[in-house]
């Protein structure tokens, strides 16, 4: 029995290995979409264009306007001459947010009154936007202090420190690299399989392979086996390419990566052959794999977080194996994260590995009758 | 004589053309593949994405470190706990909160030191509170450090207030946001996500339709008749945008009707953009099912050529300006770049000739070079 299969996993993986389109399909891909999304997807702000328009021509208000320029944040920075510039110019997406300084800027500050600016910010780009708040009312912030120390008033003895712990610079790469060893190995293990019954069923070759003397099962172990390992043979490249080439630390255990790994391909694997056994024909396991793998992506917490989500799709997340492997992932790079917490996300998977694989195989037993 | 021998030459044409749009019509009636990929895809998208990707982070959970119990640093916590933004678990040390850290349970740790009120009442001393963000979750990081820093000053404006201090010029800023007031950002993504669906549709449709064919070999069965390749293909493009358009209709219903976001701009020109923007987005189907020999192949190129970059790189979500200047390169060959700013303005803002006119002038010009590419890979096909 055991070399049957042997024999079996040998011919798929040849089968592959073989095929230059599908050899392309495999290698290409990923690692374009590694490398274009690692620094793509990101909700980092920078190089933002802003509008100013300063109305008032005092010593103050150049003062302020001087401290934004060189900011890598804003970049490029136009400079408005009236009020009606100010609609056309965010309409028109020219920048986000135009910072409004009127006449009496100056004269208000020496009078030593408040005063208010208006930033007008675009709502077409709302957390964009919501950054670009913060970072200005900062701006302002330190403004007032420099103004109050001038005039010899402590203004608040009380300071913030923002401190970010497990990547203290926020580089967005940081959190889309191990992010995406798990999103690129489900593409991967999952395209491989859900295609690969459905195809060799419309081939016809499928016939073929059930007139041998191999069991239903074995079938599905040789189909399986071979998947599992080039899509863990992939991740191995992506985790290798985040460590040497985007230099993110990997601070947990390797092989506690490797083991959770290894049940989120079982059950992504599973999955894949689910669908593979369920469809009629390619086109369909096509839009199955489609229809199950993209909004997997959308509810794995890759793009925005789950906590956003609606309370009723938050509970769907659970039975997503993509989600579990993110927090791994995160958690082995960049937290050091110990045995008992990866184990815990660990579990859920394997539980639905059991699921996919056993109902895999009871479909494909069923198609057989 | 010759006059009459144009128009018998056109009339067949239009003859042709009708019967192509007729066979074409059953074809995707019939075929439960097309029913789905128009009908029931978007839906299940428009709902993913609609509900799935969200950036308004409410009560994001973070703990509390307060070693001061101060009235002081008491006030501080009680504007914290007080705060829509935040879900606040308060504990004596933080030792407790590092294992919920560690775990991704709570996104953000504030500290106040037990010496808060002491260094706030001398002159010569600045008290800290330290504010430590998940790094792991860059944005949702910022987010806290962004929103404890509004916090926090408006802590303070409260207190300038209450000991009536004055006489100190400060400068407020004031915020206004246009367009989309509430900040909801559902309003902005879910009409970006219209130009996802349409790319799914007008490329992955087209391409996997199309090159069944070819790989069955009917797409030869039906040149062998009168028809010509150019009338064939007109009649398959016409077939799909015509589909396409009406799954647009339903997914702006859609979007107008459950998800309540405003349709500022005209319908009629929502309708023309997005007539313009399925030339190029067709035209990439119609490439990708000629240039590749399986259906499998054409299914992955156009999501790896199509979909994933119309996600990505499109602006939908991640703003284009803060990618590294070569992919924002790439970004000016993605028509669904321009789709999607128009979406966002057409329902947000409303009709704004200045900025549509370059966009669909954009995304006709990227239709016309993958036409260009295209008859050039189909002639050579047929060859």
């Amino acid at each position: 029995m055991f070399n049957r299969i042997l024999a079996l996993i040998v011919k798929e993986t040849l089968m592959v290995l073989r095929n230059k389109d599908a050899r392309l399909v495999l290698i290409v891909p990923p690692l374009m979409q590694l490398f274009i999304f690692a620094f793509a997807a990101t909700l980092d702000v920078q190089n933002i264009p802003i509008g100013i328009l300063n109305r008032d021509n005092g010593e103050k208000s150049i003062e302020l306007v001087q401290r934004f320029n060189g900011i890598p944040t804003f970049n490029p920075i136009y400079y408005l001459k009236s009020v009606e510039e100010i609609t056309s110019f965010i309409d028109q997406q020219k920048g986000v947010m135009v910072l409004s300084i009127d006449e009496q800027f100056s004269r208000n500050l020496d009078a030593k009154k408040p005063v208010d600016v208006q930033l007008i910010l675009d709502g077409r780009k709302s957390n964009t936007v919501q950054i670009v708040v913060g970072y200005v009312s900062r701006m302002l912030d330190d403004f007032n202090q420099d103004i109050a120390t001038e005039v010899g008033i402590t203004l608040q003895n009380t300071k913030i420190y923002p401190r970010n712990w497990f990547n203290p610079n926020l580089i967005f790469y940081w959190y889309n690299v191990p992010c995406l060893a798990g999103v690129l190995t489900m593409t991967i293990g999952f395209t491989l399989t859900a295609l690969s019954v459905a195809r060799e069923r419309e081939m016809g070759t499928f016939d073929q392979l059930l007139v041998s003397p191999l069991q239903p099962f074995e079938i599905l172990l040789g189909k399986s086996i071979p998947a599992i390992i080039i899509s863990l043979v992939e991740a191995t490249i992506i985790i290798l390419a985040g460590i040497f080439i985007f230099r993110i630390p990997f601070t947990g255990y390797l092989i506690l990566f490797y083991l959770s790994l290894f049940v989120f391909v079982c059950s992504v694997v599973g999955l894949g052959l689910l669908i593979s056994s369920i469809s009629e024909t390619q086109q369909q396991a096509i839009l199955g794999a489609f229809g199950i793998m993209s909004p997997a992506i959308i509810l794995s917490g890759f793009a925005t977080p789950i906590e956003n989500m609606p309370k009723g799709l938050q509970y769907l997340t659970y039975i997503n194996p993509l989600r579990y492997i993110l927090v791994i992932a995160k958690g082995l790079f960049l937290k050091a994260m110990p045995a008992d917490i990866v184990l815990s996300n660990t579990w859920p998977m394997a539980v639905i590995a059991l699921f996919t694989l056993t109902g895999a195989a009871w479909f494909f037993r069923k198609r057989l009758e | 004589m010759q006059n009459k021998f144009l128009k018998l030459r056109i009339n067949g044409r239009f003859r042709r053309l009708k019967a192509l749009m007729v066979k074409e019509f059953y074809q995707i009636i019939r075929d439960p593949s097309s029913i789905l990929i128009s009908v029931v895809l978007p839906l299940v998208l428009l709902f993913i994405y609609g509900f799935g990707i969200s950036l308004d982070a409410n009560h994001v959970k973070i703990g509390l470190v307060l070693e001061d119990t101060s009235p002081d640093a008491q006030s501080f916590a009680k504007s914290l706990t007080d705060s829509r933004y935040f879900d606040v678990t308060v504990v004596k040390d933080r030792r407790e909160l590092d294992k919920d850290f560690l775990r991704g349970a709570i996104r953000g740790i504030v500290v106040i030191p037990s010496y808060f009120s002491a260094f706030r009442q001398r002159q010569d001393n600045v008290a800290p509170i330290q504010v430590i963000g998940d790094g792991s979750e860059p944005n949702t990081a910022n987010f806290v450090q962004n929103y404890l820093q509004l916090t926090w000053q408006n802590w303070l404006q409260q207190e300038r207030i209450s000991s009536k201090l004055s006489g100190i010029p400060l400068i407020n800023a004031q915020p206004r946001f246009w367009y989309n007031e509430e900040l909801k950002s559902h309003n902005f993504l879910v009409p970006g996500s219209l130009a996802i669906i349409m790319t799914l549709i007008g490329t992955l449709l087209t391409a996997l339709v199309i090159s069944r064919e070819w790989e069955r070999g009917t797409m030869e069965a039906v040149m062998s008749t009168p028809v010509t390749i150019v009338e064939l293909l007109f009649a398959k493009l016409l077939s799909y945008y015509i589909l396409a358009m009406a799954s647009m209709l339903m997914c702006v219903t859609f979007t107008v009707l459950l998800y309540q976001v405003p349709l500022r701009g005209s319908w009629w020109v929502l309708t023309l953009v997005s007539s313009i923007f399925l030339f190029p987005a067709l035209g990439t189907g119609l490439l990708i099912s000629t240039t590749s020999k399986s259906q499998i192949i054409a299914a992955q190129i156009s999501i790896v050529s199509a979909f994933l970059p119309a996600f990505i790189l499109s602006g939908f979500l991640f703003e284009i300006s803060s990618m590294p200047l070569p992919i924002q390169i790439l970004t000016y060959i993605i028509p669904a770049r321009y789709f999607v700013s128009c979406l966002q303005t057409l329902f947000l803002v409303g009709t704004v000739w200045g900025l549509l006119w370059s966009n669909m002038l954009a995304m006709i010009a990227l239709g016309i070079v993958v036409f260009m590419v295209t008859a050039h890979y189909t002639v050579k096909r047929l060859d």
